[in-house]
């Protein structure tokens, strides 16, 4: 081996991934070669500097909780037979979520939503939020709706009616896959001025038509009724007055 | 159950290691539902740590650390179901860190693709090992040395330094070739030299 050489793979003999025969040339040649071994002598310096003086950034007591908070928050509660060994886990989370029932159910609303339905607002609003956060908005980005339509093809068993509003205000933004109630619903966004809009769609072939049901909850307002044997959900932190709106437009759409 | 769960586990790390980009957090298959997030919990929260590290190393604070770490967490559990195992170590970190340039891009943060342009392979004018060492033992000197590097190169001293992952693990993570992470390495490492060296001269020369 030359110098060049040599110091082209010494960081690999450094750490460990020449392969053997390499690794032997390697030693016999900083045996030999006095300015090839001071090469290794500063890097076994710095290593060794660096490991005795480089911060390793612990994270904040707490962030490890928040986190399995939001994963099982993220999760949909299914039923299921659990093994004996998980159930203490489980009790300890239904506990949990007994706590959080009882302080949400405290606070004062406009018109509380009673029964599924209160669940199901927690759910749309917690999906609203987790999609504003993550940057994944939109699966399918597209403000053209025979783009968006056909692309719920194969993904969901049903067909959302989608539409743009842009000459009135609310240009459609995308759509994406969400999960509600169980089961994969269409999420379609839609943007005002800054604001966004989440409309999830699902079919809900039980419930007959109904007028809009109005709540907000931590600043956000919620928009909830059905037609056509389909459930709709709107949430957004537009005010109450412009969400109506929009929705009006959605129910008179074809 | 115990066994059951050992069983899982030895699954979980006998299988090879895909290949993480961009490609395995398309994979999103299904929902995950709470036994998924109970497996996940199991095989990834082991490794908050490193991940928040890493983190804290490329936003350079505490509350973006934090931030980016809680994202890139429901990032992976999204992409559990995609992810084949192996080590699940390096399959986090590579969520962690394109988190990270996301975040830092939607906040004008620090733009990763800065180029270190010196010369920097050995040359006369390295100081000496016991310059280095003496520069090192002077509380954050090595601190802030690694936080002026670019961030590319940064991430690569603290995945080989401080995570020990391999070359192949770290072309993993980073989306680079093998030889762009030695090269890469090489560079980070001279630089390092360099800013220690000038941070003493006196004792540097001696």
């Amino acid at each position: 081996m030359i110098c060049r050489e040599v110091q082209e793979l010494i960081h690999g003999y450094f750490d460990g991934e020449l392969d053997l025969v390499r690794n032997l040339e390697m030693e016999r040649h900083l045996h030999e070669c006095a300015a090839c071994a001071g090469v290794a002598e500063r890097l076994r310096a710095l290593r060794s500097g660096m490991s005795g003086s480089l911060p390793y950034f612990h994270p904040p007591a707490g962030l490890e909780g928040r986190i399995r908070a939001e994963l099982r928050a993220y999760a949909p509660h299914t039923r299921r037979v659990l093994h004996f060994g998980m159930r203490r886990q489980w009790i300890g989370i239904a506990a949990a979520l007994l706590v959080a029932v009882g302080i949400t159910w405290q606070v004062p609303r406009t018109k509380p939503p009673s029964g599924d339905a209160e669940t199901l607002a927690q759910e749309a609003l917690a999906s609203h939020v987790r999609s504003l956060m993550a940057s994944h908005l939109t699966d399918v980005p597209s403000s053209d709706r025979h783009t968006v339509k056909p692309w719920f093809n194969g993904k969901l068993d049903f067909s959302p009616a989608v539409n743009d509003f842009a000459d009135r205000g609310f240009p459609l933004a995308g759509g994406r896959l969400d999960y509600l109630d169980n089961r994969p619903v269409a999420a379609l966004v839609y943007q005002r001025r800054k604001h966004v809009i989440n409309l999830f769609v699902w079919p809900a072939p039980r419930e007959p038509d109904s007028g809009e049901q109005q709540s907000s909850q931590q600043g956000y307002n919620l928009l909830h009724w059905t037609k056509g044997r389909m459930a709709y959900w709107a949430v957004s932190d537009l005010n109450a007055g412009e969400l109506e709106t929009f929705t009006a437009l959605v129910r008179g759409a074809p | 159950m115990g066994i059951a769960v050992t069983a899982e586990w030895t699954d979980l790390a006998s299988i090879s290691f895909a290949s993480v980009s961009q490609e395995s957090e398309v994979n999103q298959s299904r929902v995950p539902d709470q036994t998924d997030v109970a497996r996940f919990e199991m095989a990834v929260l082991p490794h908050l740590t490193a991940a928040y590290n890493l983190a804290r190393w490329l936003t350079g604070n505490d509350h973006d650390a934090e931030d980016v770490v809680q994202e890139s967490y429901l990032r992976a559990l999204k992409f559990f179901s995609g992810f084949r195992g192996g080590s699940s170590r390096p399959w986090l970190l590579t969520i962690v860190r394109n988190t990270c340039y996301t975040w830092m891009r939607r906040n004008r943060m620090e733009e990763p693709g800065l180029e270190l342009d010196e010369e920097l392979y050995v040359d006369s004018n390295s100081p000496s090992p016991e310059a280095i060492l003496l520069a090192a033992a002077r509380g954050d000197m090595v601190r802030r040395a690694l936080e002026e590097l670019p961030a590319e190169f940064r991430e690569i001293v603290i995945l080989r330094e401080m995570e020990g992952l391999s070359y192949k693990e770290i072309a993993e993570v980073t989306a680079v070739p093998v030889g762009t992470v030695m090269s890469r390495l090489a560079r980070a490492r001279a630089r390092l030299q360099k800013l220690l060296g000038e941070a003493n001269p006196s004792e540097g020369r001696a």
